[in-house]
Parts: structure tokens; C-alpha cells; sequence
């Protein structure tokens, strides 16, 4: 695959014009560093400190991306079942809205309390339970809204019903899947840092932002900051490349 | 010649939260084998329950479906359906498309054998060398065309089309008449076309089938004698303008907009 060099350029451009500008803005209202950390203040604390944020960074990475392969399966699971039983969706919708609309916030130390010491189980939890939500609810308006005269023809040649799902419901939903995907991953990440940060316990970069609040090291702060967006960047180019891979005709080519 | 197709004194209501709504009431039709039965009526009269009826993805609260001597209580793999819109799998080539219907019907069937029966679709209805493009880089009557083919491909027994042609252009919609005439020409299929075309019904069917307005019974029944396959021109024969006033006239009486007695003289 040619990648045409106005994909890279561009990007980059932004990037240093938005760098730029905040340079500029800290450097116009001389700000102190506790005010606003200016990009050439930050720079320095990723040399500083580059062994804690390779170790605090993985660990940041290995739980969302743990959180985000349950969210997956689960949410998965509960679309399935929501989109091919109306009954079921009819009684399990109320819940999931629910249950997603009370702030993870509150839920950190719920779990931090009902499985002590567990951090890594709980940090996976989080992230899980506030990223399954998009992909519950794509996964099911997937399947809901196929038209009928794709099972007919399929029914018509006596196909179970499995086979229906396996050729065509399943492969149908995929698009809408890879676009809760995107949702999912930003929102995983939330979730870990949530509970890095709320109930700290010495792991991930949600904890390096915590020492460097105590510390008064507010560089570090917008150093974390900038390692968290990095994540993210790179795990939401990750899902779109497994989109092109399995979702890749649904992308239309530009004429 | 025994009837591939025989609905005798079929009846049917759909249970609605208003009560039971009956779509068909006593409706009677016979397609012998290899015929082409096209059905015509009012919008709403049931015609898309009556296909269902046939492919066995449904039964009726009353009377019999029969196929090929057989009463109909399942779906069986002897029939293809196409329907108006062409529904053809967006993540799959045109090849893949077609051989869909062979994925369930002949699992063991040879991928080169598959290939080979779709590729002389293909050929007849005008899709050769279109086996490895994707549908959406096909036109609307291209895309028709292709799933006809994958109607076909299993060779079933009977063939139902859902007004297949009902949203194409006007000269598109004649050239895949002509398409359905060469595919009868080549292979061997029983058809019931429902459709809204009169001119369709006319120039494609042996027969065609009035239906009357909900709940629909079979109101009024056509012969068509000309041999097939039939040449466009058919349809400007003072024979055929005949044949099409009297069809219109009974869709009128169908929709209550002529008055029955009429009819009768």
C-alpha cells in the first residue's frame, strides 16, 4: 500500500503549528510553569525521566488494551444478544443505559474496596466498563437493522440460522463495530487513568501525574499529558488498520 | 401436464395488536412446469405473503401450498428468490455473490465448479468478466442482473421473483425482460413473478393472475399463447393492447375503482 506523503506532512505540520502557538502563548503572558507548562519546559522531563515513562507507559498500555479486548468480547456478546431478541433488548437496554450513565468515578472506589488490592484487575475492570457501552449498542443496531431479504434468501435454501449470522449478520455488523471501536478505545484509556488517578497505587502514568502533583513538578504533569495522547494516537491507528484489513470494502474509494 | 405449483383455497391473517388481519382469502393458483406465472394487484394485497407462502418461509392458516407433487412444510433448496432490491453481500465479489446460494445448498460442490456455473450465468445475462468486481462498482440494473444469477445458480425447481425489475430505469427494466426471456431460453425454472408492470406481466408471463384488493383471491386469470421467446415488439401487437385494456380494467375492479358487474358481461 502507497501511503501519498501529504498523509504524513500534514499531520506533522499541525502538530508543530499547535506547538508552536503554545510556545508562543506561555512565552507572550509569561506564565510561570505552574501556571502552563510550555512545550519547551515539558521536552526536558521526557529525557529526565524516559526509563519511567517506557515502564509506566506499558503498563498503562497492556491494562486498557486488556480492559478494551473484555469490552469487546462483552459488548460483543450483549449486542448479539440485544440485536437478534427483541425481548431481550427490550429488557436489557434500560440497564446498559443505566449502568452507563453513572460516572465511572464513583465506581473506582467501589472497586478499589470490593477487591483490595487487586490493581490490575481493577484498573482492567474500569476501563472495560466504561469503553463495552459503544460497542453494545453498534453491534446491535448491526443486527437489528438487516434487511429481511437477506435471511430470506439464505432461509429460503433452509441455512440455520447460525449460518445466516456467520455469512452475513456477522460480516454486515463489521463497519459499525470498527466505528464503536474508535469510540472505545479513547474512552478505555479514560478509564484506566481514572482509576490510576483517583485511587493511586503506584502503577502506570496515571500515578506518574500524581507524583508530579505532589512534587509541584507541573512540567511532568503536561509530560504525562502528552504520553497519554501519544498512546491513544497510536492505539486508534492500530484499530484503523484492522478495520482496513476486515471492514476495508465498506470504505469508499475516493472518486 | 401436472402443476409445478399449486396454492389451493390458501387463506391467511396476520395477528396484529388490532386483531387478526387477513391478507389472503381462498386464493387459488396453478403454474405447470416450466411456466411463468406473473401476478399482478392492488398495492398491499398480500403478493409479497404469497411469495413467502411458496418458499416455505411461511404457512398458511388454511389450505395447501404444493410443490412438484410435494405439500410444502419447510424450506426446501429448490427454490431462488429475487427480490427489488438486490441485496448482494457489499464484502464479497460479484463471483462470491453468486456462488452464495451453492455455499449452503452443494457444500461439497468443487470451488471450480461453482466457479464454472457462475461464470456461464455471468455470461448469459451479460456480466462476463464483471466476476471479480465488488457490487458497488456495479449500476443498479447490473446489480439486478447479478442477482438473478445467484437466484439461479443452485438450479432450482422454482424461481420467485418480487417485482425485481419494479426499481430500474424504463430501458433498463426492457432489457432485462429480454435478459429473463434468454435465461428461460438456456435454463429450466418455474416462475412466479409478482409485479406492479402490467406490461411486464404481458410480455414476460404464460399466465397472469389477477389478485383483488385485501384480503386478495384470485380474481381473474390471462392465458398468454404468443411463443416465447418474444420479441419487444410483442407488446404493440393489437393482440397485446387488447390483452392489457381487459388487465387494467380488472385492476380497477380490484381496487374498487370499477364497479364488478361489468366484468361479468
Amino acid at each position: 500500500m502507497k501511503v501519498h506523503p501529504r498523509k504524513i506532512l500534514a499531520p506533522l505540520a499541525g502538530l508543530l503549528i499547535v506547538g508552536l502557538f503554545w510556545e508562543w502563548l506561555v512565552w507572550y503572558n509569561q506564565w510561570p510553569t505552574y501556571v502552563m507548562a510550555a512545550p519547551s519546559d515539558v521536552g526536558p522531563r521526557f529525557l529526565d525521566f524516559y526509563e519511567l515513562f517506557a515502564v509506566y507507559s506499558w503498563q498503562t498500555l497492556w491494562r486498557t488494551v486488556a480492559g478494551l479486548m473484555i469490552a469487546i468480547v462483552v459488548g460483543t456478546l450483549f449486542g448479539m444478544l440485544m440485536g437478534l431478541s427483541r425481548i431481550l433488548n427490550d429488557a436489557l437496554y434500560p440497564l446498559l443505559v443505566g449502568f452507563n450513565a453513572v460516572p465511572k468515578a464513583t465506581v473506582v472506589p467501589i472497586m478499589a474496596l470490593l477487591f483490595v488490592g487487586q490493581h490490575d484487575f481493577n484498573t482492567i475492570m474500569i476501563a472495560f466498563m466504561i469503553s463495552f457501552f459503544p460497542i453494545s449498542v453498534s453491534v446491535a443496531i448491526g443486527l437489528s437493522t438487516l434487511e429481511p431479504e437477506y435471511r430470506d434468501i439464505l432461509r429460503s435454501l433452509g441455512a440455520s440460522r447460525f449460518t445466516i449470522f456467520w455469512k452475513i449478520a456477522l460480516p454486515k455488523t463489521l463497519p459499525e463495530f470498527f466505528g464503536a471501536l474508535k469510540v472505545a478505545v479513547t474512552l478505555a484509556f479514560i478509564g484506566t487513568n481514572l482509576m490510576e488517578i483517583v485511587e493511586p497505587h503506584g502503577r502506570g502514568l496515571g500515578h506518574l501525574f500524581q507524583s508530579g502533583r505532589i512534587n509541584s513538578d507541573y512540567p511532568l504533569m503536561f509530560a504525562v499529558l502528552i504520553a497519554l495522547a501519544l498512546l491513544g494516537i497510536a492505539l486508534y491507528y492500530v484499530v484503523v488498520m484492522l478495520e482496513r484489513i476486515f471492514a476495508g470494502w465498506a470504505v469508499r474509494n475516493p472518486t | 401436464m401436472t402443476n409445478l405449483i399449486e396454492i389451493r383455497n390458501v387463506t391467511h391473517a396476520y395477528r396484529t395488536e388490532e386483531g387478526p388481519l387477513p391478507v389472503l382469502d381462498g386464493l387459488e393458483l396453478a403454474v405447470p412446469e416450466n411456466g411463468f406465472c406473473a401476478v399482478v394487484g392492488p398495492s398491499g394485497c398480500g403478493k409479497s405473503t404469497l411469495t413467502r407462502l411458496i418458499a416455505g418461509l411461511m404457512f398458511p392458516d388454511q389450505g395447501e401450498v404444493w410443490l412438484h407433487g410435494e405439500r410444502v412444510s419447510s424450506p426446501r433448496k429448490t427454490v431462488g428468490m429475487a427480490f427489488q432490491n438486490p441485496v448482494l453481500l457489499e464484502w464479497r465479489t460479484i463471483m462470491d455473490n453468486i456462488t452464495l446460494p451453492l455455499e449452503i445448498v452443494a457444500p461439497r460442490m468443487s470451488r471450480h465448479a461453482r466457479r464454472e456455473r457462475a461464470e456461464a450465468l455471468l455470461a448469459l445475462v451479460g456480466l462476463e468478466g464483471f466476476g471479480d468486481k465488488r457490487p458497488s462498482e456495479l449500476s443498479g440494473g447490473m446489480r439486478q442482473r447479478a442477482s438473478l444469477c445467484r437466484s439461479l445458480v443452485h438450479k432450482p425447481e422454482v424461481l420467485i421473483l418480487d417485482e425485481p425489475f419494479g426499481a430500474l430505469d424504463a430501458f433498463t427494466r426492457e432489457d432485462l425482460w429480454q435478459t429473463m426471456h434468454q435465461l428461460r431460453a438456456e435454463e429450466s425454472f418455474t416462475t412466479v413473478l409478482i409485479t406492479h408492470d402490467l406490461r411486464e406481466s404481458v410480455y414476460l408471463g404464460d399466465q397472469v393472475v389477477v389478485l383483488s384488493g385485501r384480503p386478495a383471491r384470485t380474481q381473474y386469470v390471462m392465458q398468454i399463447e404468443d411463443p416465447v421467446p418474444r420479441p419487444i415488439d410483442m407488446l404493440y401487437s393489437a393482440a397485446s393492447v387488447e390483452k392489457l385494456a381487459t388487465l387494467r380494467h380488472q385492476i380497477q375492479i380490484a381496487q374498487g375503482r370499477a364497479p364488478a358487474e361489468e366484468a361479468a358481461q
